[in-house]
């Protein structure tokens, strides 16, 4: 039995003050004025003076980090993961539950105690690859392996993917051109909700970067919080929005796909 | 659904169909074998159906004529050459899918264009060809549309177009009417018949429905488990099967008992020509087909005395079962306007027309 339209909305309702108040709680503490009391607008406004670059030079090189290894983990999903994935679907079709255990794997295992696995790990990467912070990307990589299979996998599964490249290959189409013309396209949806996704993780990620010493949004703000409260929560309310804008966008594209199939 | 009929205007020149030839081949899956040394030549231009129960191998054939499979042994030539580890992307084939195959984000247009596209034609010949085969199809007003705004019907027809516009050498069919409905199946399946007639392409059409077969094929391979049990025309398959299998898959057959006696079939005291290879004296199942079974009258030579089972209306003609005495079964299409009721009492004759037999245990 269906919830009635007044059930589902006293959920939804629900749900969204427990969710809406302490980012609103947020929002307001960023207006705040020290101890008086009073609201003022000069914690945002403070942001965009001379000295803001120097000041919190150390969080923009965490934004900038951050953004990087998102980059390079979307990168790895893409070029890793993706090709791997459909070559199990239209070839390997047994070895499609291996695969999918060897990547929900990540979400069972604390970020602490991958860390511990990790940390013997680094030492040879950063003798082979040196230690710019893209190298952090490999664990990445790793930790957003649930969130990315699933979201192609369900595409994989959604669409006839055997059919169409076989229809492709009688076409005169050799394997690089059906992944192009054929297959990608068919993913799309699926390949953009892994990178979002995947995006969204990288920003949040804090245990693994404070534990291997490396600075991304997520170190930089617990470290200007001690100094500045203010510009650290203003900080997490930009990335929460930013990860909320990117899974907006998949629920987008989606709709835009059904909207398209039933026209 | 409107169908409207095609028109013809697609060139046959180079789409002018090719001789293909199956020798010895065998494909096996672990230790089942899908293929057991299948032989098969087809000349250019001919229509073959590979008519069998699921599982007996034909779309492994096709499959492995078009190599999306591999072959264990065996090799398959195309004019002559052997393609049996060509690659699918370079055997000049059309292939139309028994599942809807067409590229859900491409128009028609660019799905028929594809195959074009990727032999790298130029685009404005590529966009004269692929209108040309959607209106052979009869469907070239429909080219701006996506594969979800076509019925069923109509995604065959493009997936038609999209398979011929390459002017390929061999046309696959795998089952490509199964998903649809009765009307649109018969339809369809006589356009296909007559595309590639007029197109002379060397055609291989895959099914399990053998009326379909029959209706459509200049020669059908019947198989079972992996080998071509009779290739025949329909109508050598139909009136001579090679053996009860061929017999009891093309038409409809009764399986009555009765007794092999120097080499014919005596069923109810009627003789009957034995079919295929000669086989010992002794109690066999014969197949009998319902146009072999006329009503009678008592005093008729032969009359078996019979009661109605069951009757069905066909249309243009009733399908009735008879009891015999025996406890046995028998089909007899008779007049539409001759309707017994079930249980009402009759007589049966058996005409002389060859019939396959079994050894009955």
């Amino acid at each position: 039995m269906k919830p009635s339209n007044l059930t589902r909305w006293i959920i939804l309702g629900i749900v969204g003050v427990v969710f809406a108040f302490p980012i609103f709680a947020m929002i307001e503490f960023t207006f705040r004025d020290g101890l008086s009391g009073g609201h003022t607008l000069d914690h945002w406004t403070g942001l965009f003076t001379e000295d803001a670059a120097r000041t919190y030079r150390n969080l923009f090189t965490g934004i900038g980090n951050s953004l990087l290894l998102a980059v390079v983990t979307v990168g790895i999903v893409l070029i890793v993961l993706l090709p791997t994935m459909i070559l199990v679907h239209l070839q390997f079709p047994r070895l499609k539950r291996v695969l999918e255990f060897i990547c929900i794997i990540p979400i069972t295992v604390p970020a602490i105690v991958l860390v511990v696995g990790l940390a013997p790990v680094y030492s040879v990467v950063v003798q082979v690859a040196g230690g710019s912070i893209w190298t952090l990307a490999f664990a990445y990589g790793i930790t957003v392996l649930p969130y990315a299979y699933r979201a192609i996998q369900a595409n994989l599964d959604a669409v006839d993917m055997i059919t169409l490249s076989e229809a492709g290959r009688t076409l005169n189409a050799n394997w690089g051109r059906i992944l192009w013309h054929v297959l990608l396209p068919n993913l799309k949806r699926g390949v953009l909700a892994a990178s979002f996704i995947s995006v969204a993780v990288v920003l949040g990620e804090f245990t693994i970067a404070s534990l291997l010493n490396r600075v991304n949004l997520q170190t930089a703000l617990l470290q200007i919080g001690s100094s500045d409260p203010y510009v650290a929560i203003i900080f997490a309310l930009l990335a929460l929005l930013f990860a909320f804008v990117l899974l907006l966008s998949i629920g987008r594209i989606g709709q835009a796909r059904r909207t398209g199939s039933d026209s | 659904m409107t169908l409207t009929a095609p028109t013809r205007t697609m060139s046959a020149e180079s789409g002018s169909g090719a001789t293909v030839e199956l020798r010895g081949v065998v494909k096996n899956y672990g230790s089942m074998q899908a293929l057991s040394s299948i032989d098969l030549v087809m000349e250019p231009g001919e229509f073959i159906a590979l008519l069998g129960p699921s599982g007996c191998g034909k779309t492994t054939a096709l499959r492995a004529l078009s190599g999306l499979e591999t072959i264990d042994s065996g090799s398959i030539l195309i004019d002559g050459v052997d393609v049996a580890s060509t690659p699918t992307n370079k055997r000049d084939i059309g292939m139309v899918f028994q599942s809807y195959s067409l590229f859900p984000h491409m128009t028609v247009i660019e799905n028929v264009e594809f195959g074009l596209r990727m032999r790298k034609v130029p685009k404005a010949e590529r966009r004269e060809r692929a209108t040309e085969a959607l209106e052979m199809v009869g469907l070239g007003a429909h080219g701006a549309r996506f594969a979800h705004q076509l019925s069923g019907g109509q995604q065959q027809r493009v997936a038609l177009a999209r398979a011929l516009v390459t002017r390929p050498r061999v046309l696959l069919l795998d089952e490509p009417l199964s998903a649809l409905d009765a009307k649109v199946r018969v339809q369809l399946r006589e356009e296909i018949r007559r595309i590639t007639r007029d197109l002379g392409i060397t055609t291989v059409f895959v099914t399990h429905d053998q009326e379909e077969a029959l209706a459509v094929a200049d020669r059908v391979a019947v198989m079972r488990a992996g080998r071509i049990e009779q290739i025949g025309t329909p109508r050598e398959l139909y009136a001579t099967p090679v053996n009860p299998f061929v017999a009891d898959f093309v038409g409809l057959t009764s399986r009555i008992p009765g007794e092999v006696v120097d080499g014919e079939v005596v069923v109810f005291g009627t003789h009957l020509p034995l079919l295929g290879e000669p086989q010992a004296d002794g109690p066999v199942v014969a197949l009998i087909r319902p146009e072999d079974v006329a009503l009678a009258t008592e005093d008729a030579e032969g009359a078996i005395p019979a009661s109605v089972f069951a009757s069905s209306f066909l249309g243009s003609l009733r399908r009735t079962e008879f009891l015999l005495p025996d406890g046995s079964i028998i089909a007899v299409q008779h007049d539409v306007n001759d309707a017994p009721e079930v249980g009402d009492a009759a007589f049966l004759r058996l005409r002389k027309a060859p019939v396959a037999a079994s050894p009955r245990a």
